[in-house]
């Protein structure tokens, strides 16, 4: 008894040490646990099918910050990732009849072969070029696409595609269960050395590669891990929708999905996926003015970019973070000393 | 067969040769990748709209003040919105796209989300070695040689362009040297802008008018600017009639070419870049690390 209690005693320790010291921390708990218990008390599908849908999203968002804000390989052209995977997934799920469980994974696979087409012959390109060489490469597919109608259903897509689950309240379990866990991956990803190494490349590739690191390898790496995850979100968001048509490849997801990222906070993996959550929630609460939706959001997303560059859950965790200047951890504004090593912060 | 491409070539490649310079210039002098360029184009040719019909103004004065008034604007967008967010790359691609859809949806309320037409300012048609040509066409491509060459001397002859090429070619040094820099810039956006109008403004009677034409020429304009190397004028040139005429053959040769011809032209780019990573004519930006 008294072994599990001290066990139990020491977990709430680490928590409160770990986890509530910081607010940020918190409310991404607090968030979690809110997303997880909302069912509960609330079960309009029409809610859940939003909150699902930005889940989807902010898998999406994650995984472009991943490789664009954290190795610097700047991609315009992100909606390849999420479309291969939603026309394999589709295509898989018709033709063939397997089930969601197993074109989901199939499908990130799709997009994993695709971040390597991609990654490959990007790698001798840099910056800006890179950036418009890239959104080529789903433009070029949608092409494609309109080509070959009979396979591809060109215009009107694919669609009669298995539900990803009969009840919507289990569908919005899934979404959201994969969203935390996959983004809880990507962020232990980008906290890890690989991660440090994708912050070196993005900072200075020739420093990198002086270091002895091979930049190749972790460039693909990043191109392959990304398009995992955006893979992933595709082929949700295709048995999701049960239909998988030429808008997942379009030029404006491409864009959207940057506009989340920045919107939260670039390299930080929580940005995209707060910045996802809370534009596809304005969005959906500006239905209320249809006429004018897309402009009241293209203005809001400006200013504030023009007032917080860096984008709203950074400004936010910056206003309520300090870094210690001895140990580089993080510690709650109001603290005049580190949490840790009782160094004064200024 | 042949003339029509031909002709197609002049008139497409002309226009995208507009807009690649206009956009080549901002993001030559202030790095400043411009996705709202094309919003300008397209805001250009809706506003001749009000003013010939609404306005009741004559057809060459509408299309004048047009271009006058969307320069006017893409300046106050720049100093407003752009320039303070300079230097932050991904920062300022959100703030272009931002402002290209305001535009787009302005338009969407003005003019409404249906086709628009706009008449042409010289009416009729010629035969050229027995091709159907409208006056039109001749007019645009004459006005786009007429400009490309008023902007190269711009550029290389005045005091101005050279402020602006030593600004582009190195913005630290140019301050040193008494540029002023941030003039520079504003008077560069002005002139890109500007060029932008001057393209939509042409193009408009002959094609319809939707809030969404900007979305294609911004794609083939990024392709050609990268086809041509950033920053480069001789590579935009160049790059615009390759893919103006690699566009055209697609939609006059292959039967569902609507759908490709964006398809090809972005190939073709990357076929290009695969083999030479600068473009044809661009500068490696090596030490801009």
């Amino acid at each position: 008894m008294s072994i599990i209690f001290s066990y139990a005693s020491r977990a709430y320790k680490g928590f409160r040490g770990e986890v509530l010291v910081l607010p940020s921390r918190t409310i991404a708990l607090l968030f979690c646990l809110i997303l997880l218990l909302l069912p509960l008390v609330m079960s309009n599908p029409y809610y859940l099918r939003i909150l699902i849908m930005a889940s989807i999203f902010a898998i999406f968002a994650a995984s472009w910050d991943l490789l664009s804000g954290f190795t610097g390989q700047i991609s315009f052209g992100h909606a390849l990732f999420f479309g291969v995977a939603a026309y394999t997934s589709a295509l898989l799920n018709l033709n063939i009849g397997l089930p969601p469980w197993l074109t989901i994974p199939l499908g990130a696979l799709a997009a994993v072969v695709a971040g390597l087409v991609v990654g490959v012959p990007c790698l001798r390109l840099r910056g800006t070029y890179l950036a418009l060489a890239t959104l080529a490469f789903p433009l070029i597919l949608s092409g494609v696409v309109f080509v070959i109608p009979d396979i591809t259903g060109g215009e009107l897509g694919v669609s009669g595609i298995d539900r990803l689950f009969s009840s919507r309240v289990i569908e919005y379990y899934i979404a959201v269960v994969l969203m935390i866990g996959l983004g809880f991956v990507m962020w232990k990803i980008t906290d890890s050395k690989t991660g440090i190494i994708f912050h070196a490349i993005r900072e200075d590739e020739v420093a990198a590669r002086a270091s002895g690191i091979n930049t190749t390898r972790y460039k693909l790496l990043a191109f392959c891990l990304s398009g995992f995850f955006a893979g992933i979100a595709g082929g949700l968001y295709v048995h999701f929708m049960r239909i998988a048509g030429p808008s997942t490849l379009e030029l404006l997801l491409s864009f959207q999905v940057i506009i989340w990222v920045i919107f939260g906070g670039v390299a930080t993996i929580y940005g995209p996926i707060a910045g996802a959550f809370i534009l596809v929630l304005l969005m959906e609460f500006l239905t209320i003015a249809p006429e004018i939706r897309m402009l009241l959001f293209a203005i809001m997303v400006m200013l504030v970019l023009l007032f917080m560059p860096e984008g709203l859950i950074t400004w936010v965790r910056d206003k309520t973070e300090k870094i210690c200047p001895r140990c580089k951890l993080r510690n709650i504004a109001t603290r005049k000393t580190c949490r840790v090593c009782t160094a004064d912060l200024d | 067969m042949i003339e029509r491409i031909i002709v197609y070539t002049l008139v497409s490649g002309g226009v995208y040769a507009l807009l690649a310079v206009g956009f080549s210039l901002i993001f030559g002098v202030a790095r400043i990748i411009n996705l709202a360029h094309t919003a300008f184009y397209m805001m250009a040719a809706y506003l001749i709209l009000t003013f010939a019909s609404s306005l009741g103004l004559p057809l060459v004065l509408s299309v004048i003040l047009s271009i006058a008034a969307v320069t006017i604007i893409g300046v106050f967008s720049y100093k407003l919105v752009i320039d303070p967010v300079r230097g932050r790359e991904t920062t300022i691609l959100i703030v272009t796209i931002a402002l290209a859809i305001i535009i787009q949806e302005a338009m969407v309320m003005g003019y409404g989300g249906g086709f628009r037409g706009v008449p042409s300012l010289i009416s009729g048609y010629t035969k050229i070695l027995g091709t159907k040509v409208l006056y039109q066409q001749i007019l645009t491509f004459g006005v786009v040689l007429l400009i490309l060459l008023g902007t190269w001397a711009l550029l290389m002859k005045t005091r101005l362009g050279t402020a602006i090429r030593s600004t582009a070619q190195d913005r630290e040094v140019a301050n040193l040297m008494g540029i002023n820099v941030a003039r520079t810039g504003m008077i560069t956006m002005a002139i890109s802008v500007a060029l932008a109008a001057v393209a939509g403004a042409l193009v408009a009677p002959l094609q319809v008018l939707g809030p969404h034409m900007w979305m294609h020429p911004l794609v083939m304009i990024l392709a050609v600017v990268v086809l041509g190397g950033l920053g480069s004028i001789k590579g935009s040139l160049l790059g615009a009639f390759i893919l103006g005429f690699a566009e055209t053959m697609v939609v006059v040769l292959v039967p569902t070419g609507a759908h490709l011809k964006g398809a090809v032209a972005l190939a073709i780019m990357l076929v290009v870049i695969l083999i030479r990573p600068e473009g044809l004519f661009g500068v490696s930006f090596e030490e801009e690390r």
